[in-house]
């Protein structure tokens, strides 16, 4: 292509014609995440259909979280919404006991303008189980948003002091104690003089409970304790967020939950790049460390180390073009990791784009792509697929990374995919699972290399041209 | 409100969108949030579609919730029309449209000013249908829409094709085994020397639908999708259907009977007693299963039915009366259709339960511990709760239910695939029986053993913990790794870091 190379990054915004997951999706991470949850999605038949199916064989494992399906009584307000949801809600603490109850708004309650934040104090008040509620619907968010939506709802229920909390948690672990009798005072005195003295970090973003470990781990090593995330394996462990402490996210789709801890939590944002990849997981703790004026060590083998055991895959990828349909937010990290990995990428797809919440990483994307020597993608936002698709047949890409309703159509026309929605379920952040977001990358690769010799790649008859 | 965590029947519109996307060049439009072409997925996943499902959506948001969407269907309407050339275009609503209230049928009228392709409303409201019955109303639309307008055009065609000929009504896309039940059908239809005249919805071009016509009959291969069609076309025309599903050999002769019958009548003159017994004693391997020794072990056990109409009453026949099992319920999900599945089946089982509760049904096998289910995914995943063997024979579906070998339900070839189902399911069921009366494979010892020994190497507490959080079934491999690593570097306890550091060195 003999297109003129611009020097920053281009933003688009198409018509939205896009296809991703509805953002009540989030619930089935999250009520996994969240051991003590109920998450309650308040819609109707459509929005069950989409979890029942979306969720595969989750459904079958007695889920923390149920559909409160509105009937056309509902709608036309024949019913009290406040009775109803009282009767389900009951029956679900009767048979669950959960610590909370969640509830997702969807496009119906937008629309009949059910009052759920008004109704939940309400409802809280008399069962005696906290309810959140998060409007996680399609007319507003994609995908990984909902989980934004509900992170943003779950700050507001940090407990805002230190002591009340400790001396609360101390009583709950009485039984904890006695099994560590052993360990007395001065242990935990010098477990905490490992770390250099800075205020207090919450990280936020779900993460599975391993990737947890590992980031915190990672941050250890420089000295750094992390306070609490959000949200943490129990809702009764919510971290304590006081005015003045710092939080850094771990994933580029939480800027309400940003924007949250900020305003109405008074807490600083660290921005950073994502720690995705090895790049970014070191521009992550760099980031992290230069604010608490901390020197960090040893970053330089770390990456180094990391990529040289990832250079196997790399081999695959490098020199090779990679298009983003966009449906995720991932893509802007995933880009960058993959452009430092040596591809070219001519189009990042992303549903939102809030470029002050990811202003660390649109910078760190246009500074690999100017050490790496490639053109600086555009970038798409709310993409339109048709469109999408027919630049792809223009472009020719070694690589889409889509939707699976257009990954076999693709595949059918010769064209590689990799299905966006693993990138969301697969461990892909820290140091340690770089080698991981590769497995995904390359296997389209390595497994049409292992047909590549049968001349089976087109496998539609040619359209007529009209 | 109803607390819900499974549903048998899909929403509405999702009827809508499976007899859209059957016929050939139509494309349906949503007038839906964004999310909701969740459709799109499940076809290109199920069915293994090669070409892009032909359904986009018109997106609600919130701005058209402010200024109304009339702007931006009509816009998104002429534009489909422009880029992909559609002989129609099926506007569809969903639940989200329904509450909205807009005229959609307005903007279908001023899009069709401007568009080459035809364009319809489906008409179907969401808080009263579910998928099976829309799709059986939107087939009924799109027939009367084309009939009436080639009547108008005075392009109907007069008469009847020469030889005897068919309709087949109801194959359709996301349809349990429709595409080779499909099949089957032609060929048996070409055994009795009978031409296929139109096959809808799939595969069929709206241009062929003039044509229906000029067959001798209609035949509605499943209860659920086709009879609304069948009836309008009885009604226009005067042609006779035959609405008997050919699943199991007695049904299948019940079946070609009476198209002889409709046939007859018509003056085609034919006799296909010959066929049906040559092809039920010799051909079928059926009947002579029936009749075999493992049938025969077959007598009396328990056995408990459940799914949509058309497969709950053939299985529970077939069950009942050509194998002699003992169904003691059968039951449906299709519960605006209850009465007809209640006369089908209640002589051939103790008793009849029409719910779409799965926790009732559920309930219900425990109560009566059948040794197998016939039913949906949902009552596999029941089975495997109670260590019960269960045959999938009707919708809702996973991806193994769209196998890509030769397996139909129905005709001949049908009965000899529904054997094979029904007799797995009793021997595994017999086989686990038999090895926990007798203490188990003496494999498992070997399978379950982890290569390396539990040896010199300690697992602190936290790692141990960590290591739990590992899948099970890649647990071993984990920990094999991890030991392997610690030994080569002689480390002599494993921390949470030593297991990360393994997991980098290894890369796995």
């Amino acid at each position: 292509m003999t297109v003129a190379q611009p020097d920053a990054l281009t933003f688009e915004c198409e018509t939205g014609n896009y296809h991703t997951f509805c953002p009540i999706s989030c619930v089935a991470w999250l009520y996994q995440k969240i051991e003590d949850s109920f998450f309650l999605v308040i819609g109707t038949k459509t929005c069950g259909y989409f979890l029942q199916n979306a969720m595969g064989v989750m459904i079958f494992a007695e889920p923390r979280y149920a559909m409160a399906e509105l009937e056309e009584g509902d709608i036309s307000a024949q019913l009290n919404d406040y009775d109803e949801l009282k009767r389900l809600c009951l029956q679900i603490k009767r048979d669950r006991n959960p610590s909370v109850i969640v509830w997702i708004g969807t496009c119906t309650t937008e629309i009949i303008k059910m009052d759920l934040e008004g109704l939940a104090p309400k409802l809280e008040s008399e069962i005696g189980i906290p309810i959140v509620v998060a409007r996680a619907n399609g007319l507003d968010y994609a995908f990984t948003q909902g989980e934004d939506t509900v992170l943003a709802a779950m700050a507001a229920r940090c407990p805002d002091k230190v002591s009340t909390v400790e001396a609360e948690k101390n009583e709950r672990n009485a039984i904890q104690k006695l099994l560590n009798f052993g360990k007395k005072k001065e242990d935990v005195a010098t477990e905490e003089s490992e770390y250099a003295d800075h205020p207090p970090l919450v990280l936020f973003g779900s993460l599975p409970d391993p990737v947890v470990t590992q980031l915190t781990l990672e941050l250890k090593k420089q000295g750094i304790k992390v306070s609490g995330w959000l949200p943490a394996k129990r809702f009764t462990e919510l971290p304590v967020l006081e005015e003045g402490y710092y939080v850094a996210g771990v994933n580029p789709f939480l800027s309400r939950t940003a924007t949250t801890l900020m305003r109405r939590r008074k807490c600083k944002l660290i921005g950073a790049p994502f720690p995705i990849g090895p790049d970014g997981s070191r521009a992550w703790i760099e980031k992290i460390c230069s604010v608490f004026g901390i020197t960090p060590k040893g970053l330089d083998e770390r990456e180094a180390q990391i990529w040289e055991s990832l250079e196997d895959y790399i081999k695959l990828i490098r020199g090779k073009s990679v298009f983003f349909m966009g449906d995720n937010l991932l893509e802007v990290s995933l880009a960058r990791f993959l452009v430092r990995c040596g591809m070219t990428v001519p189009e990042i797809g992303i549903p939102y784009m809030d470029k002050r919440y990811q202003a660390a990483e649109l910078t760190f994307l246009e500074k690999t792509c100017h050490e790496m020597g490639v053109p600086l993608p555009r970038i798409v936002e709310k993409p339109d697929n048709y469109n999408q698709i027919q630049r792809i047949y223009d472009l020719k890409p070694d690589l889409v990374i889509t939707g699976m309703a257009h990954a076999n159509p693709l595949e059918a026309r010769g064209i590689n995919t990799k299905w966006s929605v693993e990138f969301t379920f697969a461990q892909i952040h820290g140091f340690t699972n770089a080698r991981d977001i590769l497995e995904l990358v390359t296997r389209p690769l390595r497994r049409n290399n292992n047909l590549k010799d049968l001349g089976w790649d087109k496998l539609v008859k040619e359209e007529a041209k009209i | 409100m109803k607390l819900a965590y499974w549903m048998y029947a899909g929403p509405a519109h999702i009827g809508t969108l499976r007899i859209a996307s059957s016929f050939k060049n139509v494309h349906a439009i949503m007038h839906a949030p964004l999310g909701d072409d969740y459709f799109n997925v499940m076809r290109s996943m199920l069915e293994r579609e090669r070409n892009f499902t032909p359904v986009t959506a018109s997106i609600v948001d919130r701005n058209v919730l402010a200024r109304g969407s009339q702007e931006k269907v009509v816009d998104n309407i002429t534009r489909k029309d422009a880029e992909e050339h559609p002989d129609l275009i099926v506007l569809t609503p969903t639940c989200t449209s329904s509450i909205l209230q807009e005229d959609l049928q307005n903007f279908v009228e001023r899009a069709t000013l401007e568009t080459k392709s035809d364009v319809m409303l489906a008409d179907v409201n969401h808080y009263r249908v579910n998928e099976i019955q829309a799709a059986d109303s939107t087939l009924h639309q799109i027939v009367q829409f084309y009939i009436e307008k080639a009547r108008k055009k005075g392009e109907l065609p007069q008469g009847k094709t020469e030889k005897p000929s068919v309709n087949i009504i109801g194959i359709s896309t996301l349809g349990f085994h429709n595409q080779h039940d499909s099949t089957e059908l032609k060929r048996l239809m070409a055994d009795l020397g009978i031409e296929v005249n139109v096959v809808m919805p799939d595969g069929a071009s709206v241009h062929e639908l003039k044509n229906l016509p000029r067959a001798w009959f209609n035949f509605v291969v499943y209860r659920e999708l086709g009879m609304m069609a069948a009836r309008y076309l009885e009604k226009e025309f005067g042609m006779p259907y035959v609405d008997i599903t050919p699943m199991g050999v007695v049904e299948t002769a019940r079946c070609i009977r009476k198209i002889q019958q409709g046939i007859n009548a018509q003056g085609a003159g034919v006799d296909y007693e010959e066929y049906i017994n040559n092809q039920t004693l010799y051909v079928s391997q059926a009947a002579w299963f029936s009749r075999s020794i493992d049938c025969q072990n077959l007598t009396g056990k328990k056995a408990v039915v459940f799914g949509d109409n058309t497969h709950a009453a053939a299985m529970t026949k077939i069950l009942a009366r050509e194998m002699g099992i003992h169904v003691v319920w059968a039951g449906t999900y299709c519960k605006y259709d209850a009465d007809w599945f209640r006369e089908q089946v209640s002589e051939y089982c103790d008793e009849v339960i029409i719910t779409d509760d799965h926790t009732e049904i559920g309930n219900a096998i425990a109560r009566v511990e059948p040794s197998a289910i016939f039913g949906t995914q949902m009552e596999r995943h029941v089975g495997k709760r109670l260590d019960i063997p269960c045959g999938v024979i009707a919708a809702p579906i996973h991806i193994q239910n769209f196998p890509i070998g030769y397996k139909p339900f129905v005709g001949y070839e049908g009965t000899n695939q529904i054997a094979d189902l029904v007799y797995n399911s009793f021997t595994l069921g017999m086989e686990d029986h038999l090895l926990e009366i007798f203490g188990g494979h003496d494999t498992k010892e070997v399978i379950t053993k982890g290569i390396s020994a539990d040896s010199d190497l300690a697992w602190t507490k936290e790692a141990q913990v960590e290591l739990n959080k590992v899948p099970g079934f890649v647990r071993g491999k984990v920990k094999r790794n991890t030991e392997k690593f610690a030994r080569e570097r002689s480390f002599n306890q494993i921390t949470v870091e030593v297991m990360y550091a393994a997991k980098e060195a290894v890369g796995a």
